[in-house]
């Protein structure tokens, strides 16, 4: 086992379970996701929850017009990506910004922290001055403990203000993959 | 009746046709045309007309009628607008909102910018796409008594249901709602979910 791995198996910290939580204490209905194995045991917890919708977009800007309409019917949502995915919804970011609807969006990062794939990044490193081209406010979690809190105050602000706000989850707290390990013989 | 010339409907007349008795539908109208000729059939605080965002009006009808699963949603939108969104057809289908109507003016131009083709006026299926898409009930409509059709079905019948509908690239006065993003949100939540959603 490689230092990195060792590190990764050595996180124990339920992040994933404490952000259910919280988005079931706001009462979140509609999940948008764009699947990332960061976020795999987050979305496994909100498909077995029968109060949330789990909604699989093909792209990621479908999910920030989807909750657009969530809230103009009175539900809350969240949208989950990666943060390759942030470079697919600039355009469609205007609409919560001139219709001032809140959208909380939950990035789990790439190229970032001991990325092995160079083509993760250039939007990886883009993704923080991406969001915030658009009007995004960000915050970033770069240590497992930060990840509820940081989640929190975001939610918080996202829908007590009718603003978009994301959380960068850090690949440090992740764990990077190295599929060139798995390609060895 | 709704008129028809050369054949081809006419876009103002099929959309007051589908808001006919419109009693509590809400409506999401696409950037560009679509949003003049709902707004020409009168303004109304349970409509989301878009001034921009394109490729959006599907997926927010989509969030809207998981969020209202009592009313009906009825989102009218352009070909070019629709195309952009394309992604969100199987998305829709897999969500089966039964609810859930959209209808395409299909005028096979770009209106907007200069009347350009679109793909439609290559001969590219939209009703097609959506059937493939896993749309239960795709239509292609192009005469008035489709319309009424379309109509009743948008109001009443079993969802999803996508609608393209094959209308005269005319070009027509523009007839505009508030541009205010915040006017247009405040508006619709306080008539959907009542006064008491401004204080939230």
């Amino acid at each position: 086992m490689t230092a990195a791995a060792r590190l990764s198996d050595s996180r124990s910290l339920d992040w994933s379970g404490a952000v259910f939580d919280i988005l079931t204490e706001l009462d979140v209905r509609q999940v948008a996701i764009v699947p990332d194995a960061g976020h795999s045991r987050l979305i496994r917890l909100c498909e077995d929850d029968p109060q949330k919708r789990v909604v699989t977009l093909t792209t990621e800007e479908e999910g920030v017009a989807l909750l657009a309409g969530a809230w103009l019917g009175g539900e809350k949502g969240v949208l989950l990506l990666q943060s390759s995915g942030v470079g697919n919804c600039i355009n469609m970011l205007s609409l919560p910004q001139i219709c001032q609807l809140p959208l909380l969006m939950l990035v789990t990062m790439r190229g970032d922290w001991g990325e092995f794939n160079p083509w993760q990044v250039p939007m990886g490193q883009g993704t923080q001055a991406a969001l915030e081209s658009i009007g995004v406010i960000v915050r970033r979690a770069d240590g497992d403990y930060l990840v509820a809190p940081t989640v929190i105050g975001a939610a918080n602000l996202a829908f007590n203000t009718c603003r978009a706000v994301a959380v960068l989850i850090g690949q440090s707290v992740l764990g990077a993959k190295n599929f060139k390990e798995l390609a060895r013989p | 009746m709704i008129s028809q010339s050369g054949g081809l409907l006419h876009r103002r007349a099929v959309v007051a046709e589908l808001l006919r008795d419109r009693g509590d539908l809400l409506v999401i109208a696409g950037l560009g045309a679509p949003n003049w000729d709902v707004t020409a059939a009168g303004d109304h605080p349970n409509n989301f007309p878009l001034w921009g965002a394109m490729g959006s009006a599907a997926m927010i009808g989509l969030g809207l009628a998981l969020a209202q699963r009592k009313r009906r949603v009825l989102v009218i939108t352009g070909d070019g607008e629709m195309l952009m969104g394309l992604g969100s057809l199987p998305t829709i289908a897999v969500q089966k909102p039964d609810n859930l109507t959209l209808c395409v003016l299909d005028n096979e131009r770009f209106g907007e910018t200069g009347m350009q083709k679109t793909h439609t006026a290559h001969g590219i299926d939209l009703a097609g796409i959506a059937k493939a898409a896993g749309f239960p009930v795709s239509l292609l409509v192009r005469k008035p008594n489709e319309v009424t059709k379309l109509r009743d079905l948008a109001h009443s019948g079993a969802g999803p249901i996508f609608a393209q509908v094959k209308i005269d690239p005319e070009a027509l006065p523009f007839v505009l709602p508030p541009a205010e993003g915040g006017i247009l949100k405040n508006r619709f939540r306080a008539s959907v979910l009542g006064g008491e959603a401004l204080y939230n």
